[in-house]
């Protein structure tokens, strides 16, 4: 018996060993811990960040690219482009020696020319283009909210290398649109390839793109793999792998990274931060976002169709001990729509300081001697511009009770959220943006322009014509000097109006593990790893 | 036995058609839609709302909705996922291996460790062993899930490191997925590495899995096995002078499993939704994983789908569980 159990426990023992040695890691491979599975290796589809993250970054180049870390447009699959002076045509020169990858069923026979250019564009544009409607289901969700069929008339090619953009109308942000990761450029001869072999739908799931990484293999919500691209033109990565080990609870990716499962992480929650810090394996980067959380005052019921009221409760908002309570210090007090990374941000403007006794004399000028009774929707989640709406509101509620306005504070699961805010139903609500692009039009237009009243983006449902005339002009302007000139005024319009109380400009975090070197966080939080490398000797 | 499977049959139609208008109603009835969620911060032109509502056939009222639904699982078309475009059966077949394996491994666990366990409290009854056994089975049985989880990767994962934190397998290993299961697919590729590291990322998962279960066979083992032991054959055995384990193996045990047995089928059915959360936490990409997901985006086909399969499958287990029960039990007359 005694010869048995300690048979038994010898082969315990070897098979625990066999079982919990940890394998060692593959050299150059980098894990990142995302927060979600991609919808599809689509760029053009699909709106999310999870999925841009996952196939229009490591895959894909755009004709201009932002400089990873700034907005700062710089040349992509362009080497060069002109505007003409009334900004209604862009000319665009294109690289030469661009390779696109190749798959088991496609290799490409010739470089990136006009004709990817033509065909990325029209497969979205013209409703009758062969490729246009491939899927069931399918539509160019981003391509059609940035209304950019409003915008662009046609595209032309002019010759191999050179195509050219005539707009409807002048439009300034356009070059900053053509940087998004809808306008990924696609291999023309990839599709045709594929409709020959019968399978067009294939060109939309095995992705081929010009990116710093080639498609490997994906399991469904568990891995997605890359491999680098040697002949990417901007230098092949330095990593030789890329792995997305999607893990979507914050808990588990901070755990992985910990125990050097993952590299790099996604989306930390910001309770960790602390002992992150302390961490010594570890590093924390850390970036201004490009976002603002705001209350918005719905102009169209009483009592916010007074300007006074708007500004005796902009006056009796304590905005500092909400970035300590609620941000914890991780963010800083907005007074502008936009946040201070954007050019055009108008530092001169003069925030409403904390002051309840000027709040309560504005309410009595108002009418509104003994204050009055309001309803304040506050977020139902956590948002990248807001991490605990609940809190914010408690907070809010308190001051406002000083000044005499007794607050109900209501919610809603998210998306009833959304779409009882989009109605107009609320009075003051908590809400916030987080920038698609580097252009301030897109913080003014679709969150205070008139025609976002319709669609439902602008929750003060505020529209002044002033404001608007300024914002319209702005986006027709193409001189970027002469743009930020007129966001700055339409800026001191807007404090003075009051439709918000600016409350803060959060900041994002990318934690990493200590050997990862090069990486750069991007400004608008996407995962870029063409430049990250490993050390040598990794931590232990 | 044919009456009673006819009956068990005719009876599967109502629980079919109550299952799919239930799924239906409660994925209805959770306030937003497809459209909004796709629409976000941003505000949504209503004409191009109108038109995407249209295309994903959500402008229709919903009773023509529920029935062109079921008209489309008769036809055995569970529709197309609104989040990616693919077939709601495809993916629930390319994902379901995953969910099947970390269920058989928690119910492994819950078995192997569960049965003796009742076992040892039975025949110790109001000792410290017996105590202990219900003690923690009580714990197990009361904790969330999702905290247990949690639990189970920071001690064992984070603290001592001895096993990997979430996933299916180390990310080194690339195997091609013929079976769907990976153990199998790795022990078919040849790379014992491959299989170990496989075999060591089921460990967490499945003892977070499989603790409920683990509690209800060990203190249904527990009872059963003292109703058994008071018997009057079992007392016989004993005065026949045969030895102890010959009397708790051969007449107790085997008398004392029919009501367990039933039991571990009902855990199918917690197994399948436990493994929901379980997914969650350890990344585990099976279709608990998949369907939360399609509730957070309001996937209503992906839902729809999802349950339904997942209930046919509780009901087959659940069948073959009562044919089982006759098997091991001659007694048991289905008539």
């Amino acid at each position: 018996m005694k010869t048995q159990l300690r048979i038994g426990a010898v082969a315990a023992a070897i098979a625990a060993a066999l079982i919990f040695a940890s394998p060692a890691q593959s050299k150059g491979t980098l894990v990142f811990c995302s927060e979600g599975s991609p919808e599809g290796f689509q760029p053009q589809f699909f709106t999310t960040g999870t999925t841009f993250d996952a196939v229009s970054v490591p895959m894909f180049n755009r004709l201009v690219e932002f400089e990873t870390g700034t907005t700062n447009i710089i040349p992509g699959l362009a080497e060069s482009w002109t505007a003409s002076p009334d900004g209604k045509v862009y000319t665009f020169k294109l690289r030469k020696g661009v390779k696109f990858h190749s798959n088991a069923n496609f290799t490409p026979s010739r470089d990136f020319n006009a004709d990817d250019v033509f065909f990325s564009w029209n497969r979205m544009a013209d409703d009758n283009h062969p490729f246009h409607k491939l899927t069931a289901g399918q539509t160019f969700a981003y391509f059609d909210d940035m209304g950019m069929k409003n915008i662009v008339d046609k595209v032309e090619k002019l010759d191999d290398y050179t195509v050219r953009f005539t707009l409807k109308r002048p439009e300034a942000p356009f070059l900053a649109d053509m940087a998004m990761d809808f306008a990924s450029i696609l291999s023309k001869e990839y599709f045709e390839t594929m409709q020959k072999k019968g399978t067009p739908n294939a060109a939309d799931v095995y992705p081929i793109g010009t990116g710093p990484f080639e498609f490997g293999s994906y399991q469904k919500d568990a891995i997605i793999r890359y491999k680098a691209f040697d002949k990417y033109w901007k230098g092949r990565p330095k990593i030789d792998s890329l792995v997305f080990a999607i893990t979507r609870d914050a808990t588990a990716r901070y755990a992985k990274l910990k125990t050097g499962e993952c590299q790099v992480m996604a989306f930390p929650k910001p309770a960790d931060l602390d002992e992150m810090r302390k961490d010594p394996q570890l590093t924390i980067q850390q970036k201004e976002g490009l976002n603002i959380g705001y209350i918005a005052f719905n102009v169209e019921k009483k009592p916010f169709d007074n300007k006074l009221v708007r500004q005796a409760l902009n006056l009796g908002t304590n905005k500092d001990a909400i970035l300590k309570a609620v941000y914890q210090g991780n963010g800083q007090v907005a007074k502008n729509p936009i946040p201070p990374i954007l050019w055009s941000y108008n530092n001169a403007v003069q925030d409403y300081p904390y002051d309840p006794a000027k709040a309560k004399q504005l309410l009595t000028q108002a009418g509104y001697p003994n204050g009055f009774e309001l309803e304040l929707w506050y977020l139902p989640v956590t948002r990248p511009y807001n991490p605990d709406g609940k809190r914010m509101a408690e907070l809010i509620q308190a001051d406002w009770e000083k000044i005499g306005v007794k607050t109900k504070l209501v919610t809603y699961e998210w998306a009833e959220y959304r779409k009882r805010a989009k109605g107009g139903e609320h009075q003051a609500i908590m809400f916030g943006w987080s920038g698609d692009n580097g252009d301030p039009d897109n913080f003014f237009v679709p969150l205070l322009g008139c025609e976002a009243v319709k669609g439902g983006g602008n929750n003060a449902r505020w529209c002044n014509k002033a404001f608007e005339d300024l914002i319209i002009k702005a986006a027709q302007t193409p001189k970027q000097a002469d743009r930020a000139k007129l966001y700055e005024q339409a800026q001191v319009i807007f404090k003075e109006e009051a439709p918000w109380i600016t409350v803060a400009h959060s900041v994002r975090f990318d934690p990493l593990r200590k050997e990862v070197q090069g990486y750069k966080m991007d400004a608008t939080a996407h995962h870029y790893f063409d430049k990250a490398d490993l050390a040598k000797t990794p931590a232990p | 036995m044919l009456a009673f499977l006819l009956r068990r049959i005719v009876l599967i139609v109502p629980t079919f058609i109550g299952v799919t208008l239930l799924a239906f109603a409660l994925i209805h009835l959770i306030p937003g839609d497809p459209v909004e969620n796709i629409s976000g911060e941003r505000g949504m032109d209503p004409a191009r709302r109108e038109r995407l509502l249209h295309e994903f056939g959500l402008d229709k009222p919903l009773p023509v909705q529920y029935i062109e639904y079921v008209g489309q699982v008769l036809r055995g078309n569970l529709g197309t996922s609104l989040t990616t475009h693919e077939d709601v059966s495809t993916e629930f077949l390319t994902l379901f291996p995953a969910t099947i394996e970390l269920a058989f491994f928690a119910l492994l666990f819950s078995v192997i460790v569960g049965l003796p366990a009742g076992i040892v409290a039975a025949i110790k009854r109001n000792t410290v062993a017996d105590y202990a056994v219900m003690g923690v089975s009580l714990t197990g049985y009361s904790m969330p899930i999702f905290w247990w989880a949690l639990l189970l990767i920071l001690f064992f994962s984070v603290y001592l490191g001895w096993t990997p934190v979430s996933g299916r397998i180390s990310v080194e290993y690339d195997v091609p997925a013929t079976t769907g299961f990976m153990l199998i697919d790795t022990l078919r590729s040849g790379d014992f590495g491959a299989f170990r590291s496989a075999l060591s990322h089921l460990i967490l998962p499945s003892i977070a899995l499989g603790t409920i279960p683990l509690a209800v066979i060990a203190r249904m083992t527990r009872s059963s096995m003292l109703e058994v032991l008071r018997e009057d054959y079992v007392r016989t055995a004993r005065a026949k002078g045969l030895p102890r384990w010959q009397v708790i193996v051969v007449h107790a045990l085997r008398n004392a499993l029919i009501p367990v047995i039933t039991v571990i089928g009902l855990q199918v059915g917690l197994l399948l939704s436990g493994a929901i959360l379980t997914e969650t936490i350890f990344s585990w990409p099976g279709v608990g994983n998949w369907l939360i997901h399609g509730v957070q985006s309001r996937d209503y086909p992906v839902v729809q789908g999802g349950i339904l399969l997942i209930a046919t499958i509780v009901i087959t287990v659940n069948l073959i569980v009562d044919m089982l029960y006759g098997v091991i039990n001659p007694r048991i007359r289905h008539a």
